[in-house]
């Protein structure tokens, strides 16, 4: 359903059907198999102009938002989930580098975020900090005019590949999360190195790193905003950023109906397609519903946060100053509990729609070489990363009781 | 260097069939860009990215609904288009239509001698590969046509390689000159975002004969020396498929390699 996307946001999805159709597919099984992501997909979508789509048009994005943004992932996820990331993950990386950036870092760094001659990564997670990112240990120690940073983080979407890391660290672990600040590192930096690469369920065609820094050195130039402003830029982050896993997940759900539906239309048992048993064709209705209700949420979302994005966005490259001091002023700047709610509902859809197309088709569906069982390992991850299901659920919990509370 | 990309409005899809009885070629009503001229568009862009300060611009000759594909040609990364569009070309066989690009280029060139002219290798409804290399004649340039690959290419020369029945040859040329290409050439790349924007508010100039200072006695069916007497489908080429038995998959393999050997192939 089109929920009144703009010619451009049309013309994106189409963009991204194209490129899904012919390019993603015929390498989609090959890299699940391989375990890589092949760099002619990134080269794809940077001829594309595909990095761009939420950045304004001076630093040679398109001039979009975040639904521009989701209908590329929700297209490319189709055909498959894992080769989506690297547009998701280098926003994620790149949302707390532009909405916090100075005019002068914009300068420096977001044209090449936008043509996606680099690309960003986001590196949150450590070992001993998961849900609790109040508990991470990679310190960053001033000296001069840079950091140094020590310590490492773990399960790294687009690990190695990526060119630029947005790293929370701690300025000051004995404020705990008001120490926490956001650092840009670069691939190549001086005692940034990378460890392990993890093996995994799915998304297996991007790669899962760990971060290693030994007194990597870090200019006091690449801080997001001020000291002890990290976890701030990261929530306000997620709000953008999980609408774009909601929208990677019904994609997964989507790819999988449409793999399923041509095959149950053509296998017969006792005489007729499977289709025709109505057993099949209601469970078929049920899933279709859900994926749709999970677009009509995470569309209203987006078009209802672009509308402050776009006006924040323009107001900073007015005034000069950062979009998040020009979001601040605006009503509306926090999404919390509705992007959270996008992303509960729609990777548990489609967790839950994947794992149906299996039973749909029967055992075909369980062999690697018919292409649903993959839907079903890569919906797994939309549950997982950018907070756990029940982390969304304690936000959506939390802004709830909030709303009460105030009466 | 300017990069010139002939490109043309067939039926949509990858083959045409011709109606036995008429004679006519049956058009479903969509058309599109020739899937060939793909090929042609994505080598110009590719020529026009590693070589700094040229330009690609597409030409078609064809009814105003032709526009559509010198649209697409800019969605690709060409930087404009020009439309040879008018009643006097109608009626025009392949000499005819090959004389007005040819002029239409000339007068794109504008005696600038670093151009470089892509056609497809064929239609996907006429299908006669004529027209790159008559141009070339019509221009009294160099040409190639079944182009596979572009070795090398700066503002005075291009060398290419040629696909031939026994292998390639390799061919260099001063420019200007037209080259017709083949699929085997290049992946054409999904047309960009900022492409699909840009096709959006282009402009095309149409160029009538007498803007290109064509002779009216060369257009339209005066000018075409071909009469169409009958148009039919040629019957399937029978393949002499031969088909290696055996019991295991190894005796298939030790078949497989005598027959090879037989026919002196191996
Ligand atoms: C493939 C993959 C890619 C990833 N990519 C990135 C990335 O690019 N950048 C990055 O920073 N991180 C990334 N992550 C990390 C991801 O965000 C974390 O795995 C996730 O936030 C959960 O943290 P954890 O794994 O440490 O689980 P834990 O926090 O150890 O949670 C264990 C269990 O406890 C539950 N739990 C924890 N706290 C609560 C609570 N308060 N209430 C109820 N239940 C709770 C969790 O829901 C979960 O079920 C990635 C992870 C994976 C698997
Ligand atoms: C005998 C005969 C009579 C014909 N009579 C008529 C007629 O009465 N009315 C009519 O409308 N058509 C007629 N045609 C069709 C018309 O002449 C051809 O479509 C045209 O000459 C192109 O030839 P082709 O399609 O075989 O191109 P090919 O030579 O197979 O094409 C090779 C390449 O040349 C370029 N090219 C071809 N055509 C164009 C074009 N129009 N503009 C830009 N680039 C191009 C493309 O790059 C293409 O890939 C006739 C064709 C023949 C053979």
């Amino acid at each position: 359903m089109d929920y009144g996307f703009t010619q451009l946001q049309t013309e994106i999805a189409q963009l991204a059907r194209e490129l899904a159709e012919k390019k993603l597919k015929p390498l989609r099984a090959k890299a699940d198999h391989d375990e890589k992501l092949p760099m002619e997909v990134v080269e794809e979508y940077r001829a594309s102009n595909l990095f761009g789509l939420w950045l304004p048009e001076q630093y040679g994005g398109t001039g979009g938002g975040v639904t521009d943004l989701a209908l590329a992932i929700e297209e490319l996820s189709k055909a498959c989930g894992g080769l989506a990331l690297p547009i998701a993950t280098s926003a994620l990386g790149g949302m707390p580098a532009f909405m916090w950036a100075t005019a002068e870092q914009r300068e420096k760094w977001i044209p090449a975020l936008a043509s996606g001659e680099k690309l960003f990564a986001f590196a949150l997670t450590e070992a001993e900090a998961g849900s609790d990112a109040t508990a991470l240990k990679t310190t960053a120690v001033l000296e001069g005019d840079h950091y140094v940073v020590n310590g490492s983080k773990h399960f790294i979407s687009t690990g190695e590949v990526a060119d630029v890391y947005t790293v929370a660290v701690t300025t000051n672990p004995k404020r705990g999360a008001r120490g926490i600040t956001l650092l840009l590192i670069e691939k190549g930096t001086p005692g940034f190195t990378f460890g392990k690469k993890e093996e995994k369920l799915g998304i297996r065609a991007n790669t899962t790193y760990e971060l290693v820094f030994q007194d990597c050195k870090v200019p006091v130039a690449n801080r997001l905003g001020g000291e002890g402003m990290g976890l701030l830029a990261v929530q306000e982050t997620f709000d953008y950023s999980r609408p774009g896993v909601a929208a990677q997940a019904l994609g997964i759900a989507e790819g999988a109906l449409n793999e399923t539906i041509p095959y149950l239309r053509t296998r017969k048992q006792f005489g007729q397609p499977v289709s025709s048993f109505q057993a099949i064709q209601h469970k078929l209705a049920d899933l279709a519903t859900k994926v749709e209700a999970g677009r009509a949420l995470v569309y209203s979302l987006t078009l209802a946060m672009d509308k402050d994005y776009l006006k924040a966005v323009e107001n900073a490259l007015a005034s000069g100053a950062s979009v998040h001091d020009e979001l601040k002023k605006l009503k509306t700047r926090r999404w919390t509990k509705e992007s959270a709610m996008s992303k509960l509902f729609c990777s548990d859809t489609a967790m839950e729609v994947a794992s149906e197309c299996i039973n749909l088709c029967g055992g075909i569906a369980y062999m690697r070489d018919f292409p649903v069982e993959k839907y079903m390992r890569d919906a797994k991850i939309t549950q997982i990363y950018e907070g756990t299901n029940h982390i969304q659920r304690n936000e959506i919990a939390a802004a709830l009781i909030k709303e009460y509370a105030a009466g | 260097m300017h990069i010139i990309v002939c490109v043309k409005q067939t039926p949509a899809g990858e083959n045409v069939s011709v109606d036995q009885n008429t004679g006519c070629i049956i058009r479903s009503g969509e058309s599109a860009l020739n899937p060939f001229d793909e090929f042609a568009i994505e080598e110009a862009v590719r020529v026009k990215e590693k070589t700094p300060g040229s330009k690609v611009t597409a030409v078609t000759m064809g009814p105003p609904q032709a526009e559509a594909v010198l649209r697409e040609a800019v969605a690709r990364g060409c930087d404009g288009g020009v439309h040879v569009c008018g009643r006097e070309f109608a009626g025009s066989d392949t000499w005819a239509t090959s004389y007005a690009l040819s002029q239409a280029v000339k007068k794109l060139s504008e005696n600038d001698p670093s151009v470089l002219v892509f056609c497809g290798k064929q239609t996907n409804d006429s299908d006669t590969g004529h027209i790159g290399p008559q141009m070339a004649q019509w221009l009294g340039w160099p040409g190639a046509a079944f182009v596979r690959k572009l070795e090398a290419v700066d503002g005075k020369s291009v060398r290419v390689q040629r696909l031939m029945e026994d292998g390639y040859d390799v061919v260099e040329m001063p420019l200007p000159a037209v080259l017709s290409v083949i699929k085997e050439i290049n992946t054409p790349r999904i047309a960009s975002l900022k492409g699909r924007l840009a096709s959006k508010k282009a402009q095309f100039p149409k160029w009538s004969a007498a803007e290109l200072g064509c002779d009216p006695a060369k257009l339209g069916l005066d000018g075409s020396p071909t009469s169409v007497v009958r148009c039919f489908t040629p019957p399937q080429r029978a393949s002499n498929t031969v088909k290696i038995q055996g019991e295991t998959a190894a005796d298939k393999a030790r078949n497989l390699s005598a027959a090879l050997k037989e026919a002196k192939i191996l």
